[in-house]
């Protein structure tokens, strides 16, 4: 049974081919029209600059009164977010507001990769890293977007 | 009937034993008007509406003291917390804002002609979209006094006029509820009745930090005896702390161990198996008459008579008599002593009710055979009802005396145990006679003597072990738990 998209989606959709947000690709599965990939460019002046980071991003049934799943497929070294991908991002949990959207979850996103938080985090060893030397932790973020997030060859 | 209010006193002083605390039994409509009543005290106080004076009281979890204070000294503060966006609206009659060419940003419909709404925020959404949200967060997420402004990181919350505009009929009554549960739940001096499906909740203003020095025990309306400390069954006179380990500890050994049988012993004496089927620890094997004590399992002819010398752990009498596990740890021993008879108490009670269906028909059988009336007869009743409540103390008296330090207040506590263990027992007895007509007055006046004394006893070990903990004179050993 197809259901039929809320118009709400429909429309999500349409503005973000219309107006993408920059640095941002977010295209939904041609089979199944709640499903995103995602392509994310490391904001510059981070360890994650230069790198060009896949997610998926998933509109449960419950979508706006839900907030979307949303997990990075490519690796990286961040102190919220694990080795599976999971984001620990308040808005994609408890203060899910349904007047947010795709694009502002994915600009969310970015600003997390921004700013890590290692005092809210997902991945404790990650975070430990991060809180000792941080200097230390950014190379290693560095070195971990070199070996996993390079753009693919156009 | 005038209730007292929430934060009055409820003391009436002069009735009441050590062992009793002060408490009050609310109705789900108590429960209303006592949130009313609180509401009201602040409207008056600082005069904004009722909807808003309830959302402050909740985050100060009905503590209506500190709310004043709170608020005289910051009260910018206090209507954060609160979630509210501005004090001067009345939210007592919230509108339906006119239909505004304005994009709602849940279903991102600008269509002209939408009725829409918005908290004293601003934040506009349609109605219908407004509806789906608070239908959401009420049955799917359970939520009720904290359901936030749908707006972006708004901290406001939607008070209950608002819900009540806006929300469906079924979701509001289930609001209405969960608000009702949640009073409840965050407030110090509540706890609902464990029973299940009673709605009461009782009052009592017996602290958490005096939960070492009391045991507050309260009897809800439907019956349910509970305490108000741990929400645990009746556990008098043992304090909450220690009643959850020695729980705990039951439920640990008697997982993984196989020796603890309480139903079935063998008779000393000729070694048939012997069921429990009532309440009494006079046993009598049927095969080869040999009586017996049930918790001990010495002969019966050196009790009751004149001491009861079953309670206390490490007497000589009975030890040849009891099953033999000799070489057995002795901290084991121990605890098998005190477990036993707590066990043995449990299941006797649990056994006492099939007693009250066996009352129920010697009360019309002793009508019968006597000129007693219908109303003479109830003592027989009174008597099972003493009966149960004695064996629910006894029982937790073992958990108790398992976490005593050995002294003279011990002895004296264990004397008192014994006390009301020989009486109980021999109340147990009286009321298993058979009735012949001839008898019938005596027994009649016996039965009241014995539940009168045991009444008493009980009382006196309650108190007495109430008094010692308010003063602070008992020892515990913890180092035997381990
Ligand atoms: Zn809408
Ligand atoms: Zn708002
Ligand atoms: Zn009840
Ligand atoms: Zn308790």
């Amino acid at each position: 049974m197809a259901a039929t998209l809320p118009k709400r989606i429909t429309k999500e959709i349409e503005r973000l081919v219309k107006d993408p947000v920059p640095g941002i690709v977010a295209q939904p599965h041609e089979d199944n029209l709640r499903h995103f990939n995602v392509q994310m460019a490391g904001p510059t002046q981070s360890p994650f600059e230069g790198g060009e980071f896949r997610l998926e991003l998933f509109l449960p049934e419950g979508y706006p009164m839900e907030p979307p799943m949303v997990r990075f497929l490519t690796r990286i070294y961040h102190p919220n977010i694990d080795k599976l991908g999971r984001i620990c991002l308040d808005i994609l949990k408890d203060k899910w507001s349904p007047a947010l959207q795709i694009r502002t979850v994915l600009l969310s996103i970015q600003a997390l990769l921004s700013a890590p938080n290692p005092d809210d985090p997902l991945d404790n060893g990650v975070a430990q890293h991060w809180k000792d030397n941080e200097k230390d932790a950014i190379a290693t973020a560095t070195a971990w977007t070199k070996q996993y997030a390079q753009p693919a060859p156009q | 009937m005038e209730n007292p209010g929430l934060f009055t006193a409820i003391h009436r002083p002069g009735d009441k034993s050590p062992s009793q605390v002060d408490f009050v039994v609310r109705t789900p409509a108590d429960l209303v008007r006592i949130q009313r009543q609180e509401a009201a005290e602040i409207c008056n106080v600082f005069g904004m509406s009722m909807a808003h004076a309830t959302m402050m009281l909740r985050t100060m979890r009905w503590n209506r003291e500190k709310l004043i204070e709170r608020y005289i000294d910051d009260a910018e503060r206090v209507l954060r917390d609160a979630g509210i966006a501005d004090i001067e609206t009345d939210a007592a009659r919230p509108t339906v804002l006119p239909l505004r060419h304005q994009l709602c940003e849940i279903c991102f419909s600008n269509e002209p002609n939408v009725p829409m709404y918005a908290l004293a925020c601003d934040h506009a959404f349609c109605v219908e979209c407004y509806n789906e949200y608070l239908s959401h967060k009420i049955q799917d997420e359970g939520l009720s006094a904290r359901i936030q402004c749908p707006g972006t990181r708004c901290p406001n919350v939607v008070d209950e006029p608002s819900v009540e505009m806006l929300a469906h009929p079924v979701d509001y009554v289930k609001f209405q509820r969960l608000l009702l549960r949640s009073f409840v739940d965050e407030n110090q001096v509540m706890k609902w009745c464990p029973a299940p499906g009673c709605e009461y909740a009782v009052e009592c203003h017996t602290p958490q930090s005096a939960l070492d020095s009391t045991v507050p025990t309260v009897k809800c309306r439907c019956g349910h005896e509970f305490c108000f400390g741990c929400g645990y069954a009746n556990h008098q006179p043992c304090i909450c702390n220690l009643t959850q380990l020695w729980l705990r500890k039951c439920m640990d050994d008697s997982e993984t161990s196989t020796w603890i049988s309480v139903n079935t012993k063998e008779c000393s004496r000729c070694r048939s198996i012997i069921e429990k089927n009532g309440g009494c620890n006079h046993m009598t094997c049927r095969k080869c008459s040999y009586e017996f004590c049930w918790v001990c399992m010495g002969p019966w002819a050196e009790h009751g008579r004149t001491w009861y010398h079953c309670n206390r752990y490490g007497e000589q009498s009975s030890q040849a008599a009891r099953d033999s596990q000799e070489k057995s740890r002795s901290s084991l021993k121990r605890y098998l002593h005190y477990y036993n008879r707590y066990a043995n108490h449990e299941q006797s009670a649990r056994l006492d009710h099939q007693l009250y269906l066996k009352t129920e028909k010697r009360m019309e059988s002793m009508q019968q055979k006597s000129d007693l009336s219908w109303i003479e007869v109830q003592f027989l009743r009174d008597a099972v009802d003493t009966l149960v409540e004695c064996r629910m103390t006894l029982k937790w008296t073992y958990a108790l005396a398992f976490y005593l330090e050995p002294g003279n207040l011990t002895t004296l506590f264990e004397d008192n145990q014994c006390d009301l263990e020989m009486a109980t027992e021999q109340l147990s007895g009286l009321l298993e006679r058979p009735l012949e007509r001839k008898s019938i007055p005596a027994l009649r006046q016996q039965i009241l003597d014995k539940t009168a004394y045991v009444a008493s006893r009980r009382q006196i070990l309650l108190d007495d072990t109430a008094e010692g903990l308010a003063d602070g004179r008992w020892r515990f050993n913890m180092s035997l738990i381990n």
